[in-house]
């Protein structure tokens, strides 16, 4: 894929999302949980970038924070040459019809207390991107696109399933004509064969509707299903970005390897060669000088522990921030 | 690793089609009429209410009429609860002694939830300095024992029921912000709040909407409980003079006057005594039943 030639819709800068924690003395510095750390990347139109990593990493706080559910610390956030950070208020609320985020739990993302048409009725209100007496058929026409029959309408959210819930909070934020949905765990809630219906429901609006994804996830193979790219994060860092199977086949960064060594293989007879990592995460508050990963990566070298790794375009297409990416061991 | 793909579509015509809010309902109505003592308090609670409603057509006598040849006449086929010290039929008293004591609790609680709720609201959404000082000066308010702090208001405002109304609602505002701002920051994290914000909506909108009315339940459950409460402080601070004033039939300024006759005629403070106990014990019930009934852990 020729991604360079395609258009840019998401430019993220140096986002930085810091959380202040309480102190315990009075007279120790301020200190702050550094969930997302000068990160930056691009989304192109009509794709879909994957974020990787495990739970704490900052995936989820990059979502909020490009949202502006979180109002991030520092950086810039550009959509499509607009400065997200710097749009007040009701210039921002108007932004929000182009930015939906489908979230993890199906059973905490509706409101219990309103119908499905109700839902429905007022991400269209709240946005006006259908006139009154239109939106009864603009409701059905998105239930269509999501599987789900008319009857739903009158119904509570308590009356679905997961999955048929999931589908509620697609066709809610398709309802307000979106050109970029953050699917934050998106399917992470549902069980393998609900999870398949809605990665294969997502795609397909992607094609039908050219929408860009930004796609969180901890789940691998939902990952290696859904992508173009993907995106791997540690401890509030970009450690690796490329292609999907540039990625999958040739991982450059240690943590990447150690992460994909890790998806089960249906085959208990197979041999592999899995990388086992020692020791926990550390802890986001203060976290390991140098590169972040050197407490628990098997190759760290002194240079390692000093200096923090940039993010380098070792292969086309493939940034990695290792400094010793060139010489491991594939 | 490669995930199956499926194309069938989420069978919905399989679910059953009895609405579950319906069913909800029921399992609330079982769990109250399973709850006996609720059940009783509820019936309670309606009898004085059709007393307040009926209470012209039920009571025999006009509650202000004074008949000095019949004065202090123990209960009797004529004077169901005997007369008072002018001659005055009590049980006529006490009917409509219901519409002032259930009006003045009615309306100090809605007094009292309104402002409290509104405070509650906005402390816990917007969070931060603005939660801090509202919950501070909620703290100041609560620090004041209850009936101390509507003596304040009414030694400021003058006796009267409506200020006795405004003081025992006033020192109800704290409690009930207390437990909406505890609601509200629960149900402010869930993603629903997360997904109408990212939709654009503002801020009236969410609170209005999407908090509001997933809160209800602890706040009616408070509110049936502080309405003992409100009664039983409005008719205790009538029987220190400094609510209703006589004639007015209020059933503590009627205990207050039967204080003089407690052993000649026990049964003028009596009845009104036993109107006040029974009418707080029936809220008191009904307020715990209604609190078992909303709590998830209580259904099977």
């Amino acid at each position: 894929m020729e991604t360079a030639e395609k258009k840019i819709i998401l430019q993220v800068d140096h986002l930085k999302q810091y959380f202040p924690v309480k102190k315990d003395s009075f007279f120790k510095p301020k200190a702050y949980v550094k969930a997302v750390d000068d990160i930056s990347f691009e989304l192109y139109e009509g794709e879909t970038l994957s974020i990787v990593g495990e739970s704490g990493c900052g995936k989820s706080t990059t979502g909020r924070a490009i949202l502006r559910l979180d109002e991030p610390t520092d950086g810039k956030v550009h959509y499509m040459g607009q400065d997200i950070l710097g749009l007040n208020k009701k210039e921002m609320r108007k932004l929000r019809g182009d930015l939906q985020v489908i979230f993890q739990d199906p059973f905490a993302s509706l409101n219990p207390r309103q119908t499905v048409k109700q839902i429905l009725n007022e991400a269209m209100a709240i946005q006006e991107v259908v006139d009154k007496p239109k939106r009864k058929d603009r409701m059905l026409e998105l239930l269509g696109y999501v599987g789900l029959s008319a009857e739903s309408l009158d119904r509570y959210p308590h009356e679905f399933s997961g999955g048929q819930r999931q589908r509620i909070g697609i066709a809610r934020a398709l309802a307000v004509d979106p050109k970029l949905i953050i699917c934050d765990e998106a399917v992470s809630a549902l069980d393998v064969s609900i999870q398949a219906q809605i990665l294969n429901l997502l795609k397909n609006l992607q094609k039908q509707f050219k929408l860009t994804f930004l796609f969180i996830s901890h789940d691998l193979s939902v990952v290696r299903h859904i992508s173009d790219r993907v995106m791997v994060m540690y401890l509030g860092k970009v450690v690796e970005i490329a292609e999907k199977k540039e990625l999958f086949d040739s991982p450059l960064h240690p943590y990447t390897q150690a992460l994909l060594s890790s998806i089960p293989v249906p085959d208990p007879t197979l041999k592999r060669d899995r990388v086992i990592l020692k020791g926990d995460v550390p802890s986001p508050i203060d976290p390991p000088r140098g590169c972040r990963f050197h407490t628990r990566c098997p190759f760290a070298v002194e240079k390692c522990k000093q200096e923090e790794p940039p993010l380098r375009e070792l292969v086309k297409n493939h940034f990695v921030s290792c400094h010793i990416a060139e010489d491991l061991p594939v | 690793m490669t995930v199956e793909v499926k194309t069938e579509q989420p069978n919905i015509a399989a679910k059953s089609f009895i609405s579950k809010k319906e069913s909800r309902l029921k399992d609330f109505l079982s769990i109250l009429i399973q709850n006996k003592a609720a059940l009783v308090g509820a019936i309670i609670i309606l009898i004085y209410i059709f007393m307040a409603m009926f209470a012209p057509l039920l009571a025999p006598y006009s509650p202000y009429e004074i008949d000095l040849e019949n004065k202090l006449t123990p209960p009797s086929s004529e004077h169901w609860m005997g007369t008072d010290d002018k001659g005055r039929d009590i049980l006529s008293r006490i009917l409509y002694g219901s519409r002032l004591s259930m009006g003045v609790g009615f309306a100090a609680v809605l007094f009292g939830a309104f402002f409290g709720i509104i405070f509650g609201l906005v402390a816990g959404y917007y969070g931060k300095w603005v939660d801090t000082i509202i919950m501070r000066m909620m703290d100041v308010m609560l620090a004041f024992p209850g009936i101390l702090l509507a003596l304040a208001i009414i030694a400021a405002l003058g006796p009267s029921l409506i200020n006795v109304t405004i003081a025992v609602g006033a020192f109800s505002v704290p409690l009930f912000a207390r437990i909406v701002r505890g609601s509200t920051l629960e149900v402010k994290r869930l993603e629903y709040i997360d997904a109408i914000r990212s939709l654009g909506a503002n801020d009236l909108i969410i609170i209005a909407k999407h908090i509001f009315p997933n809160i209800l339940s602890p706040i009616i459950v408070q509110g049936t409980l502080r309405l003992a409460t409100a009664i039983l402080s409005a008719a205790g601070l009538s029987f220190l003079g400094l609510g209703a004033q006589p004639p007015s039939p209020e059933w503590g300024t009627m205990l207050s006057s039967g204080r003089d006759f407690l052993f000649s005629a026990p049964y003028i403070a009596l009845f009104p005594g036993l109107a006040i106990s029974i009418l707080v014990l029936g809220f008191n019930i009904f307020g715990d039943g209604l609190r078992d009934a909303f709590d998830p852990r209580m259904k099977k």
